[in-house]
């Protein structure tokens, strides 16, 4: 790296950041050339989020130089940031939910016409500008804060995590559109979980652990494996290692099923899915963004009402008014969201109890003896780094993760239903919550797991169901869930000529228009896939 | 924020900073030391055993409403219900007095105290209506209908209830206030419900994170209901107190206090964006407004600036409450 | 409240769609109007000899309360919620009343001048509160309330000092015709003249945008602290305003706060005004007054107690909300 401040689009050095007594960046730098896209890694809690918020102007280090273009910027909002160049496109839309697009480019002075080119190439053309933006889907708002992004040209244009929670097919063309991007004047910073995309578009990667910057790596072949070991540190870089487990096929199929769906059916997402789950087995859920998924989960944990179909648990019917009633019949749900899932304010003790106070019956004292017995437990097994008294709020992520998972595990499991529970988490909380989740079957109980990320498949699953169109379109052992076949699986229909129209429509609506994606995307995609 | 000013040392910094997040009835209590001091060097000899008993029998009433504040903004809500319902239970419970005894002059302005909470709690739970609005609405509500019994009752006339006399404003031993009879349960009660019941539990569950509270199978409309039925049910109680404290059968008699309870909950650290807070700190906000409405007469300040001093104060205690919880 | 220059959109629009979709978006403003006129109607037919006089009398009585609305909104569709408004009116009243008394007719527009650029300061402040302190607005305004109130008592002990002789003549009577009552044309006027060219700016843009989401108002480079203090600020000249129509009216300033501000917020709800901020206009909560003060003024004429009155305006605003609410719900099962 003997490159001088000049040739460098991007660089900032030695940026610091504490919150009180914890220390979010200690020394982090960051070097981006003109025309690469450079990736940012790091497990969470490494500070890249911290960084990309005070390269944007969110956030205001306690010390260090930004430097863009060669001219040292302080940038106090990301207003400024965005007048000096820097733009960021975070993982919740930054669109106003009761403004229409068109008012929400306006906002921020993007062009109309840039912005439709983008949209256009991003595989995504069926939008209405004067329609609001609350109540459009995540994926949608996502590829719209990405067009607007890239239609004001901006000189650094930061992705955080933007692949997350995409579709498959939307995700090929956000990667085409990256890498599309290389070799010109501006750059982008890509940060992203998945190796895999990392060494599909990405240039160079600066790794960051503890808040300082450990190395950069110039991305080629076989560098996914010097990325993980500087993001670990000390710890074994390995590939996730899971408890043997025994075989579906041997797992005793006579048993009754502790779940069963028959044709349920939601609103306009989802039309009929049928599955049995067993005690003893991982039973995973894959689809595309928007399949039906989110509904399927939201009826199975009571939070919504099924339009149709029925529900068994233990072999008897069974109709959920209320997340409670599913709790009653033993039916957990973990949800990818821990905003949705956690009261941030109150101590992890208090979340790990909450269910246990929720029925009226027991509205009455408590037994804080007993509930320190049980949480400290719950604490122990999933091996929570923090103590029990503190916020919530204060824990990193993976440990958030693992405190809406003991909630549960605290008072003994029979389903679990796990919606996307390692996203947007780092490698070791992950593999925590892969050798839990293999645990808790082993012990008896059955888990449904939705997962975005379909190696966790094979890794985890006894067994999978893909869901396309809100039906069920495969079963796929354990053994064989390779991601090459699950992604076939996801996309089985999409060839199908007899296509329901109600499937088409909500095809096209995901901009999953046959065909859509370039061949330079499926090139890209294919080592991974 | 005195103690922070004097921490030499980040570590004692923020060792303050928690003590006022986690404990602020210490720092608050004082607060309120201070301010009995300053009320002693402005008028020397004022503090004795009859003065502070007054303040405690003036206080008692504005503390039990303050806790009405504490429980429903807990859940993210507020009940601005509290003056009137507290003013029409006073005010009934005179016009009752005379013709159907003292136990039905108890009971039934408590009745329909508990009777509006429970409508409160059945718009707010089941129809989702605003806590602010809903509340608000309940208020013109009782005080409309506080009007219609008094044009009603204007031939019968009122009188407060000796007995509610005795317990809103004597003492026993000169000292100790009779309404702790009442005050002290309601205090205890509270208190306990909040840190060791599954009930309390709920409160800041809901408030903290209503989602995540029905996702763990809370019902948030029973949890409501019943909180804004008990809210009413204080402010009744802390009416019939009230009457008794000042001897007035008014149908506006606690619309004063309204605004004073909210901000003895907020100086007592309990926040209005839900799951944060306490009642002991909300019983030394009530204390630390009483004295400070007591030094301001005894400083010769007129309501006017009274009033002015007691909006800064709120903005300043509030302010130094939010720069230490918001620390990550 | 967009005014993007129209442009041609690859999509064709028929023009039965855009009319359906404008009525669906206004459907609440649509319900009052419909209300409004009915309840004119009812009015007349209770009372045959209500007319123009009575007219007029209605467009006087409502006006403090309408500027309140209007100043309510306006914060409320940023995010906020402003307690102080009857105080910050008692206050402006107070000094425009003692200001004014017995002076010039010339010096009485000046005072308007100090009085409207006053109440800009004291929103202003209200406002730079809530951005330095972080404090909820709720809070912050509660706070307020009393030291504005404390101010009013210490312009002005009691009621009293007097008002401009054109200021008065400007929100009582007729404007031409007998039909008209110069105090609505009077607060069209000023609603039109302020409102509207700030709602279609960049500014108006950005307050619907902080009070629908602060955090990706944040993110798109919106100026979030800046909007909302210049929201307030903005509060505090319709407050300014309402308080200036109450001097007027009167002739007099008193430093005691009336109900204005919790009405404001019942006419703001019922107005179609979201309390979570971003959704909703001025006009709204406008008409929402005119409805409750006619409600009250059809109740006196049927020779129901006033206080009866009272209680429908409490009624009316609960049940609206509950009914609101039903049908949500039952659009969302349907």
């Amino acid at each position: 790296m003997t490159l001088t401040a000049t040739d460098l689009l991007l660089e900032a050095t030695g940026v610091s950041k504490t919150y009180g007594a914890v220390i979010a960046l200690r020394s982090a730098s960051l070097a981006v050339r003109p025309g690469e896209v450079h990736a940012l890694m790091g497990a969470n809690g490494a500070g890249k989020s911290t960084l990309v918020k005070i390269l944007t102007g969110a956030v205001h280090p306690d010390s260090g130089r930004i430097v863009v273009r060669g001219r040292e910027r302080m940038v106090h909002s990301p207003g400024e940031a965005r007048r000096s160049g820097l733009v960021s496109v975070y993982q919740e839309p930054a669109l106003i939910p009761d403004l229409d697009i068109r008012s929400n480019l306006r906002l921020t002075d993007t062009p109309v016409e840039p912005f439709r080119h983008w949209l256009h190439e991003l595989g995504l053309e069926d939008i209405d500008l004067s329609s609001l933006a609350r109540g459009m889907p995540l994926a949608s708002l996502r590829i719209i804060d990405l067009a607007r992004a890239l239609a004001i040209e901006p000189d650094v244009l930061m992705l955080d995590e933007m692949t997350a929670a995409l579709p498959a097919n939307l995700t090929e063309r956000v990667l085409a559109v990256v890498a599309s991007q290389k070799g010109g004047d501006r750059s982008i910073i890509f940060i992203s979980h998945r190796l895999i995309e990392i060494a599909a578009v990405c240039d160079r990667a600066t790794v960051l652990r503890e808040g300082e910057t450990v190395g950069i790596v110039d991305v080629t072949k076989g560098s996914e494996d010097r990325i993980v070991e500087l993001m670990l540190g000390e710890m074994v870089a390995s590939t996730p290692a899971v408890a043997e487990r025994t075989a579906a096929a041997t797992r005793a199929r006579d048993a009754r099923p502790r779940l069963t769906a028959r044709g349920l059916a939601s609103g306009t997402k989802l039309h009929d899915v049928s599955f049995d789950l067993y005690p003893g087995e991982v039973l995973g859920v894959v689809s595309l963004e928007g399949q039906g998924q989110d509904e399927l989960f939201d009826i199975l944990a009571g939070a919504v009402r099924p339009s149709g179909g029925e529900l068994q648990v233990d072999g008897a019917p069974a109709s959920f008014h209320h997340p409670a009633d599913a709790i009653r019949a033993g039916l957990v749900y973990v949800a990818a969201d821990r905003a949705e899932a956690l009261l941030m304010q109150r101590s992890v003790r208090e979340n790990i109890a909450l269910p246990s106070s929720t029925p009226p019956q027991r509205w009455g004292p408590i037994d804080l003896r007993r509930e320190r017995i049980v949480v400290d437990t719950a604490v122990a097994r999933l091996q929570i780094d923090a103590r029990a008294g503190g916020e919530v709020r204060r824990l990193s992520g993976g440990n958030q993760q693992k405190v809406t998972i003991a909630r549960w595990v605290a008072g003994g499991v029979r389903t679990m239903l796990c919606f996307d529970p390692t996203r947007g988490i780092d490698i070791r909380t992950k593999q925590q919550i892969y050798v839990l989740l293999r645990d808790l079957a082993e012990a008896g109980a059955s888990v449904l797991l939705y997962t975005s990320e379909l190696k966790e498949v094979q890794l985890v699953c006894d067994r999978a169901i893909v869901i396309f169109g809100g039906r069920v379109v495969a079963q796929i052992a354990g053994a064989d869930a390779d991601e090459p076949s699950l992604l076939r699986a996801a996309y089985n229909l999409r060839a199908d000529a007899v296509l329901p129209e109600d499937i088409a429509a909500a095809a096209a609506a995901e901009g999953a228009a046959p065909g859509a994606a370039s061949p330079a995307a499926a090139a890209r995609t294919e080592p991974g896939a | 924020m005195t103690v922070e000013a004097r921490a030499d040392r980040p570590g004692r910094t923020v060792a303050a900073r928690n003590l006022f997040r986690d404990r602020p009835v210490i720092p608050l209590t004082v607060l309120l030391a201070v301010l009995v001091a300053v009320i002693e060097l402005a008028d020397p000899g004022i503090v004795n055993p009859n003065w502070v008993s007054v303040v405690v029998r003036q206080t008692v009433p504005l503390a039990i409403l303050a806790g009405c504040q504490v429980l429903t903004m807990l859940t993210g809500g507020i009940d601005l219900s509290v003056g009137a319902v507290a003013s029409m239970a006073g005010f009934v419970s005179a016009t009752l007095v005379n013709g159907w005894g003292l136990p039905a002059a108890i009971a039934v302005p408590l009745a329909v105290a508990a009777l509006a909470g429970l409508i409160t709690g059945i718009g707010v739970g089941l129809f989702r209506v605003h806590p602010l609005i809903m509340t608000l609405g309940i208020s013109f509500v009782v005080l409309g209908l506080s009007n219609v019994w008094q044009l009603q009752m204007v031939q019968t006339g009122a009188g407060v209830a000796p007995a509610l006399r005795t317990l809103g404003s004597a003492t026993l031993f000169d000292l100790v206030p009779l309404s702790f009879l009442v005050f002290v349960p309601v205090m205890l009660l509270i208190i306990l419900s909040l840190r060791r019941t599954g009930y309390g539990r709920l409160l800041y569950a809901i408030g903290d994170n209503p989602v995540a509270a029905r996702l763990s199978g809370a019902k948030s409309w029973q949890v409501l209901i019943v909180l804004y039925t008990i809210s009413a049910l204080l402010a009744g109680i802390a009416g019939l107190l009230l009457s008794g404290l000042t001897n007035t059968a008014s149908v506006a008699l606690a619309d004063s206090s309204l605004l004073p309870s909210v901000a003895a909950a907020v100086i007592g650290g309990t926040s209005i964006m839900g799951g944060r807070g306490g009642y002991g700190g909300a019983i030394v906000g009530a204390l630390i407004l009483t004295v400070l409405s007591a030094l301001l007469t005894v400083l010769g300040l007129p309501e006017a600036s009274r009033q002015v001093v007691f909006g800064a104060i709120i903005v300043a205690v509030a302010a130094a409450y939010t720069r230490v919880t918001d620390q990550a | 409240m967009t005014a993007t220059p129209a442009r041609v959109e690859r999509v064709h629009v028929r023009p039965a769609d855009l009319l359906t979709s404008w009525a669906r978006r206004n459907l609440w403003m649509l319900g009052l109007l419909a209300l409004l006129v009915f309840l004119l109607a009812l009015t007349k037919f209770i009372q045959p000899t209500y007319g123009a006089i009575a007219l007029q009398g209605l467009g006087t009585s409502v006006l403090p309360l309408a500027l309140a609305a209007v100043a309510q909104a306006i914060v409320v569709i940023s995010g906020g919620i402003d307690l102080s408004i009857g105080s910050m009116m008692a206050l402006t009243s107070v000094v425009a009343a003692t200001a004014m008394d017995g002076q010039s007719e010339q010096f009485g527009v000046l005072v308007v001048a100090g009085v409207l650029f006053l109440g800009l300061v004291l929103g202003a402040i209200n406002g730079g509160l809530v951005v330095a302190t972080g404090v909820p607005d709720i809070v912050v305004t509660l706070a307020m309330s009393f030291v504005w109130a404390g101010s009013a008592l210490l312009v002005r002990e009691r009621p009293g000092g007097g008002a401009s002789t054109w200021l008065g003549n400007l929100v009582v009577g007729p404007l031409g015709i007998d039909w008209v009552p110069k105090a609505v044309v009077v607060l069209i006027v000023i609603v039109a003249v302020i409102w509207i060219p700030i709602s279609r700016s960049r500014f108006g843009l950005s307050t619907y945008a902080i009070g629908s989401s602060r955090l990706a108002a944040f993110r798109s480079g919106v100026p979030v602290g800046r909007t909302k203090v210049l929201a307030y600020a903005l509060t505090g000249l319709f407050a300014a305003l309402a308080g200036l129509s109450l001097t007027a009216s009167t002739s007099i300033g008193s430093p005691v706060p009336g109900p204005y501000t919790l009405e404001s917020v019942a006419a703001v709800v019922l107005g179609g005004v979201s309390l979570a901020g971003g959704r909703g206009g001025v006009f709204g909560p406008m008409v929402a007054v005119v409805i409750l003060q006619l409600i009250g003024t059809d109740l006196t004429f049927l020779n129901v107690d006033p206080n009866i009155a009272f209680v429908a305006q409490g009624v009316i605003l609960i049940a609206v909300l509950m009914s609101a609410r039903v049908v949500e719900v039952w659009r969302t099962r349907a």
